[in-house]
């Protein structure tokens, strides 16, 4: 619960920053998702019990600041969150390639779900284009930004969850 | 001699002297022996005081040091106070020449209501082109009300809650705008694109069409109010076996450093979706 106290919060805070800052700063027509790279290295942590909570919140929560419907940012994010859990309990020594490439997969399927989402609804949406000039700069930016939000939310991970010691 | 009778004349004499003396000086006849005889002296006086001067620096520096170093932070800090008080001036000039547009744009449609907003975020999704304002439902605002700026239209309100909302931008792919261009009067629609350009479809083939016409909202369909300048024609293409042209646009607003906007608070739109026929059954 505790943990909690500061990983939501702390959700919404980058949801914020993202909002108001990384999407002012586009790579072609790009931006960095740093919820989704947040949730993915929270749940790659070895000391994590249960990531869900944070994923379920960072989709409500981008669901509820972005125009998409909400089901697209908590589907993506509970499926990449689930997909993380997963992976590491069988690639448990090498998370920081999890990290790229549940980044790698994460950002193409937030894309494809918001992409066949516009489709559906009926607005003309160039395949080719949109995968050109918008997912893969995004997914440039998320793989630079990659190591260093690991680097953090373990750092992150260790303050919160502290190992246990047996006197 | 008498020395006692010589004494009265040794003194008249030098007072008649020096009485001569304070005359010549008075009348300015000693200045040129005076220049002579005092520039060796003041030449002298400066030397010997530059060097008393350099003495007492020297003693007296370290203390000097202190209060320079502390006078130093002083400025120091002033200047940063300053800087940062030019820095708040700077932004509020700029605010204000924005404000100034914008009631210049107010005055041009004297009919309209407005309510000034700041933008203060994009959407997160590249995807879609939508900002959110600072205004919401507790100023007033409602779903599909219209937001320009003071260079022309920049969408329409799409989401509302107490204190913020959501405006769907004129480039998201999703808007379609029925538009006037101008000078050939011809009707089109102005679409928007995943990767923020507008363009122009459903122009007459027989419309003559140029790069510069301008394009305003013709108000057709009643989600827009009228002649509210968009953007520029930039390039038309027109094809034979087409049924209608096509444009791309130059839109006159710069989404990327969209910061206050007005919102148009006395427009209602229309739905006009229940007039439109649907297909009726077999």
């Amino acid at each position: 619960m505790r943990v909690r106290l500061v990983t939501i919060p702390l959700l919404a805070l980058l949801v914020v920053f993202e909002s108001a800052v990384l999407s002012r700063m586009p790579l072609l027509h790009g931006t960095a998702d740093v919820v989704l790279l947040f949730i993915i290295a929270w749940s790659l942590q070895e000391r994590v019990q249960t990531a869900w909570p944070e994923n379920l919140a960072g989709g409500m929560m981008m669901g509820f600041i972005s125009a998409y419907n909400v089901l697209i940012p908590l589907l993506a994010y509970l499926a990449v969150g689930a997909l993380a859990r997963y992976a590491r309990r069988r690639v448990w020594q090498l998370t920081i390639v999890m990290m790229f490439a549940l980044t790698f997969i994460g950002t193409l399927l937030l894309h494809s779900l918001a992409a066949a989402t516009r489709i559906v609804g009926g607005t003309p949406l160039p395949l080719g284009e949109a995968f050109r000039v918008v997912t893969l700069p995004a997914l440039v930016l998320n793989l630079l930004l990659a190591a260093p939000v690991y680097a953090l939310v373990r750092d992150l991970a260790d303050w919160l969850l502290p190992e246990e010691v047996e006197i | 001699m008498n020395p006692k009778s010589a004494l009265p004349w040794r003194s008249i004499t030098l007072a008649l002297v020096a009485v001569g003396l304070i005359v010549l000086g008075l009348g300015g006849w000693l200045t040129p022996v005076a220049r002579l005889a005092l520039s060796p002296l003041v030449a002298a006086q400066s030397w010997l005081s530059e060097r008393y001067q350099a003495i007492q620096f020297y003693l007296t520096a370290p203390r000097d040091v202190n209060e320079l170093m502390q006078r130093n932070a002083e400025l120091e800090a002033e200047v940063a106070h300053l800087q940062s008080q030019i820095i708040e001036l700077q932004q509020q000039l700029g605010e204000y020449r924005v404000l100034a547009a914008l009631l210049d744009f107010a005055r041009t449609f004297p009919d309209y209501s407005y309510l000034s907003a700041s933008v203060i975020g994009r959407d997160p999704s590249p995807f879609v082109h939508y900002v959110h304002i600072d205004r919401g439902s507790d100023d007033g605002l409602r779903r599909g009300m219209p937001v320009v700026s003071q260079q022309g239209l920049v969408g329409r309100v799409a989401q509302v809650t107490a204190n913020a909302a959501l405006v769907q931008l004129i480039t998201d792919p999703e808007v379609s705008i029925n538009v006037r261009l101008q000078p050939s009067d011809a009707d089109a629609v102005l679409t928007g694109s995943v990767t923020g350009d507008v363009s122009l479809t459903m122009i007459p083939q027989e419309a003559k069409v140029q790069p510069g016409d301008l394009v305003l909202t013709s108000g057709l369909g009643g989600n827009y109010p009228p002649n509210i300048l968009i953007g520029q024609v930039t390039g038309v293409r027109t094809r034979p076996f087409d049924l209608f042209q096509s444009a791309s646009v130059q839109p006159v607003v710069d989404f990327n450093r969209l910061s206050i906007v007005l919102v148009i608070t006395n427009f209602q739109p229309v739905d006009v979706s229940p007039l439109i026929p649907t297909p009726q059954a077999p």
